[in-house]
Order: structure tokens, then sequence, then C-alpha cells
């Protein structure tokens, strides 16, 4: 299965969801050391979407599942991330794109708006405190920046040490911050769009089924020049893809309006 | 302080001797050497097994490296302590404690008794073995200089109310690390709790006397600011006293007394078992 999004904006990207990783058995069969399933079904309904704000597109790319994705939206720019396929984690860091030492902080966006969800308004706020972005338009009810990335590492914990080859998006991460001389030490506590993670009264926590749906939107406006940083995640082994890794589109738009952050 | 004119200082040999008369006070917050001397070692400890005895200043820092299998104990003596908290892998710092993982593999957001603060790399830097407190946070962080400065009106490190971060930055940077390398952090004694639409409420400490104690499973830098919660509902920059004393005793290991921690709960037992594997390889 083949999907070329026609778009005369849009960089030619065609996504090829095929095991990527094979080896031959004893008797001659072609096995892929990748999860069945670690790509869409054919047939998942998928949902393209555009940008949620008005305004001429400057950048607009998809990004296969599994994949990871860079970019780096100007100050007073509009990236609009689309969840095509509906339920599809895409794990996010921000860097001040001139100084990645400043970097996006979990702790401190949750901190300064007193509470533990992203919803629209929210400011996603540096290590220093200060905007990076903000969260001007948000098509499901709450998004996540608790549960963090998943890795080699953490999914032997989690699932035991069998999947110990199974992608991460600690290792997207690596992957696309190493193009921008980001290392081990850059990977920090992330957002997770598009994500379900509720905390319960007695502190219980945990990646749940999500609330998305194929289309909805997030709009994020940069504060400054910020580096954003993609995995589109390819997690088999909970439901935070719906056990169905499926492509984000990436919109930056220069936006027809000013919009003021709501915080 | 004494004014000048109560020092005899105008040449070496005097300026030397007045160096040396100023030795042998005490302050409310030092570090106790050797650490067997502090005035403060917990009842149930030898006194000769301690290794770090200290009480930490209100708005000021520690750190130290501490082997692998160290108990080390925090104590709130007046029930304004707030340990922000920071734990590396002493060998290879890349590997630091991840927030994150901490709260998600185990299931659970709030840090008690059996909780392990895990890396990223999949493994436990150190387990919390007692808690007396319940009250502690791993969502908030510690405060930055810009929340300090809209809070209290300043956040100079040299002032009366810097900021964790800042202290951090500070006590990375004497075990060769940079900014880049404080991450989200973990505190001690003053806790938050989540409402259903996801709102913190504050719930503070819970009185004076408290201890939480964790052990080393590696080899660890820790990194300790002590500095009021970001979510202190108090207008004044409140923070008290944090003592902390240190000791060897076994990591937790199947083959050790420790087994309950071990075999709590499969994604922990897993946890231990890749901080084994590592410290078997490394010949530790």
């Amino acid at each position: 299965m083949t999907t070329t999004i026609n778009n005369p904006v849009m960089r030619p990207v065609t996504t090829v969801p095929v095991p990527v990783t094979t080896y031959l058995t004893p008797d001659g069969q072609l096995v892929s050391s990748v999860p069945v399933g670690a790509s869409y079904a054919d047939g998942s309904p998928l949902e393209w979407g555009g940008p949620l704000v008005p305004g001429a597109v400057v950048l607009d790319e998809q990004v296969a599942p599994r994949a990871s994705w860079s970019g780096v939206v100007r100050a007073g720019q509009v990236l609009t991330i689309v969840d095509v396929g509906g339920n599809q984690s895409g794990d996010c860091l921000l860097y001040n794109a001139h100084d990645t030492d400043e970097r996006y902080s979990a702790p401190d966006t949750l901190a300064w708006q007193d509470n533990a969800y992203i919803r629209t308004g929210t400011v996603l706020r540096s290590n220093h405190g200060r905007a990076l972005m903000t969260v001007i338009e948000n098509e499901i009810d709450r998004q996540d920046t608790i549960g963090g990335a998943c890795s080699r590492e953490s999914n032997t914990l989690r699932y035991g040490h069998h999947v110990m080859y199974h992608h991460g998006c600690r290792e997207n991460f690596l992957t696309e911050g190493a193009k921008h001389g980001l290392g081990m030490r850059d990977i920090v506590s992330n957002i997770n769009w598009f994500m379900n993670v509720p905390v319960e009264e007695d502190g219980a926590l945990g990646i749940v089924d999500g609330m998305s749906a194929p289309g909805k939107r997030v709009a994020l406006r940069a504060e400054i020049d910020t580096l954003v940083l993609i995995s589109n995640c390819p997690q088999m082994n909970n439901p935070c893809n719906d056990f169905n890794p499926t492509p984000l589109r990436m919109i930056v738009s220069e936006p027809d309006v000013d919009y003021e952050a709501d915080a | 302080m004494a004014p000048a004119a109560d020092h005899s200082t105008d040449t070496v040999l005097n300026a030397r001797a007045d160096a040396r008369a100023q030795g042998g006070q005490v302050s409310d917050w030092m570090p106790y050497l050797p650490a067997s001397t502090s005035p403060f070692c917990p009842e149930d400890v030898d006194a000769a097994s301690l290794t770090w005895a200290e009480t930490v200043a209100p708005g000021s820092y520690t750190h130290k490296v501490l082997a692998r299998g160290t108990r080390f104990r925090l104590e709130d003596p007046t029930g304004e302590a707030c340990a922000h908290t920071l734990v590396y892998n002493a060998l290879e710092p890349t590997e630091r404690l991840n927030v994150a993982d901490t709260q998600k593999i185990p299931w659970q957001a709030y840090l008690g008794t059996g909780h392990p603060l895990l890396s990223g790399d999949g493994r436990v830097l150190a387990t919390i073995v007692g808690d007396t407190s319940g009250r502690h946070d791993a969502f908030c962080g510690t405060s930055t200089a810009a929340w300090n400065a809209l809070r209290y009106g300043t956040a100079l490190p040299e002032g009366p109310a810097p900021a964790g971060r800042d202290l951090f930055v500070k006590a990375a940077a004497k075990h060769g690390l940079g900014p880049a390398d404080v991450p989200p952090s973990v505190s001690f004694f003053q806790g938050v709790r989540v409402a259903e639409d996801g709102s913190f409420d504050w719930v503070g400490s819970s009185g004076a006397g408290t201890s939480v104690e964790l052990v080393a499973e590696l080899p660890l830098i820790v990194l300790i600011a002590n500095v009021p919660h970001p979510r202190d509902p108090r207008p004044e920059y409140i923070v008290g006293p944090l003592r902390v004393h240190a000791w060897r005793t076994p990591e937790t290991n199947p083959t050790t007394q420790a087994d309950e921690r071990f075999d709590a709960a499969p994604e922990v037992r897993r946890a231990y078992l890749n901080t084994l594997d590592y410290a078997e390889a490394r010949g530790l």
C-alpha cells in the first residue's frame, strides 16, 4: 500500500509501510524483525486535514509511521500537527533554535499553569520558564506531557526483554537530534500529542486508549524561533498508537491574524 | 559579622593568625567531618559507618558522589525543607534521573517507599526505602530564576531567593556537567496531588521530623537543592534546613535482604535485573 499526497506546497514524500529489516529463515522464508503491524493496516481511515489557522503555508510535510522529523518554526509562525490516522502519539521536544541548552521543560510548563495536562492556552515553557510555543487551537480534550517517550530500554521494563530490538521514540529523538548536534543529555521529558495519560485519585498513572480520531489537530504558535523534534511513535505494545501506527502531517503557516495567548 | 576593627590583619602572619582563629566555630548548617562526628547521627545508624553528614542551609545546595550500596537519609527537622533532587550514574553521567519513566514504569505518580528512581536507560539509580513524610512531588520540578523573580521579586543566586535550577547548575558544574545536564528533578517533603481536572492541589509538608531514605543502586552523583517548592502558595520564600546522613549497605540484589524490593513488581524486577547486569559487566 502506497500513499502519496497531492499538494503543490508539500515536499513529495511517499509512505511505504513495509517492514524494513528482514532475515532469511532456514526454510527459506523472509521474516521481519519489526513487529507485525508496525505500520497501519490496509483500509485504515486516514484524514489528512489541513492547517488550523488561515494564512500562507510555508512548510507542509508528512511523517511516516515510526519515523522522526524536525523543523524550525519561526517566532509568530503556527505549526499545525494533524493526527492523520487517529490516536497516533507524536512524541515532541522543543528547543530554542539559537541556543539548544534552552529546551522544553515539562515541569516548568505544568508548574506555571498549575495543571498536569496540556490544553488550549497552555504555554509550553523552557527550562528557564520562558514561553517557547503556545497551544492556540486543540481538537482533543487534553494532551499529555507526563508519559515520556518509549525506548528500547524502558520497553524491556514494561514488556520484557524480548522487545529489546523494537524501535522506540528515544531512538528517533537521538537520530533526529544528532542532525542538530543534540545527544543523550538533550533528551528530556517530552510532550505526547494525541496520547492519553490520566492521573487517578490514588496516583495511578498510565497510557490508556486515546481520545483522538483521524484528522484531529493541535496548533502551536512559536513565541521564539523553535526547533521542533518529532518522533512518530513506533510503539506496538501499548495503546498510544491504537496498535496501528499511522502518519502525522506537519504544517507551518504564517497566520493572517495575530493569535493572543490565553494564559 | 565582626567589624574590621576586630581583626588584626596588617601582615601575612597576622592575617594567618586571624583566619586560623576562626576555625572550630559551629553553624546551624554545615557539613560534619569526619561524618562520624555528626551531632545528629540517626539513632538506628552506627555513627562509625557514616560517610556523609551535613545540614544543608535553607536556600542552598549540596552534592556528593556516593558508592553503590550507600543508603542516604534526608531529614526535615523543621517541616519546611524541600529537597529537590537529581541523581546520575557517576560512571556515565549521561545516564540520569528520568522523571517520566520514574512515574510511568511503576504506574504510579506519587513517590513513596519502594518507588525506584529510574534513569532513561532502563535501570534503577536509587530506590526509596523509607518514607515517613509521604509528601513528595515528581510533576513540578524545581524553581527557575524567572519563576522566583515573579513570586519573590528576586532570584539572584547570591540573594535571598535563589532558584533551584540555578543551584543545580552550579552543583552540576562541580562534576563537570553543564546546564544542559540539568533535567527535570523530583522534590521531597513538599507535595502536590493532581485533581480530576488536572489542577495541582497543594498538600505541602507533613510536619517537622520526617525523613526519606534512599539506596544508591549504582555509583551516583547526587545533587540536592533545598529551596521552596515552586507551587508553595506562601508569598514569602520559606524553606528550612535539610539534614543528610549516608552510610554503606548492600545494594538491592536478589541475594540480599532486599528480596522484597527486587520482586515487588515485574517492571521493577526487570529494572533491577538491568541494573545488576550493568554492574556485573562493569565489574562493580
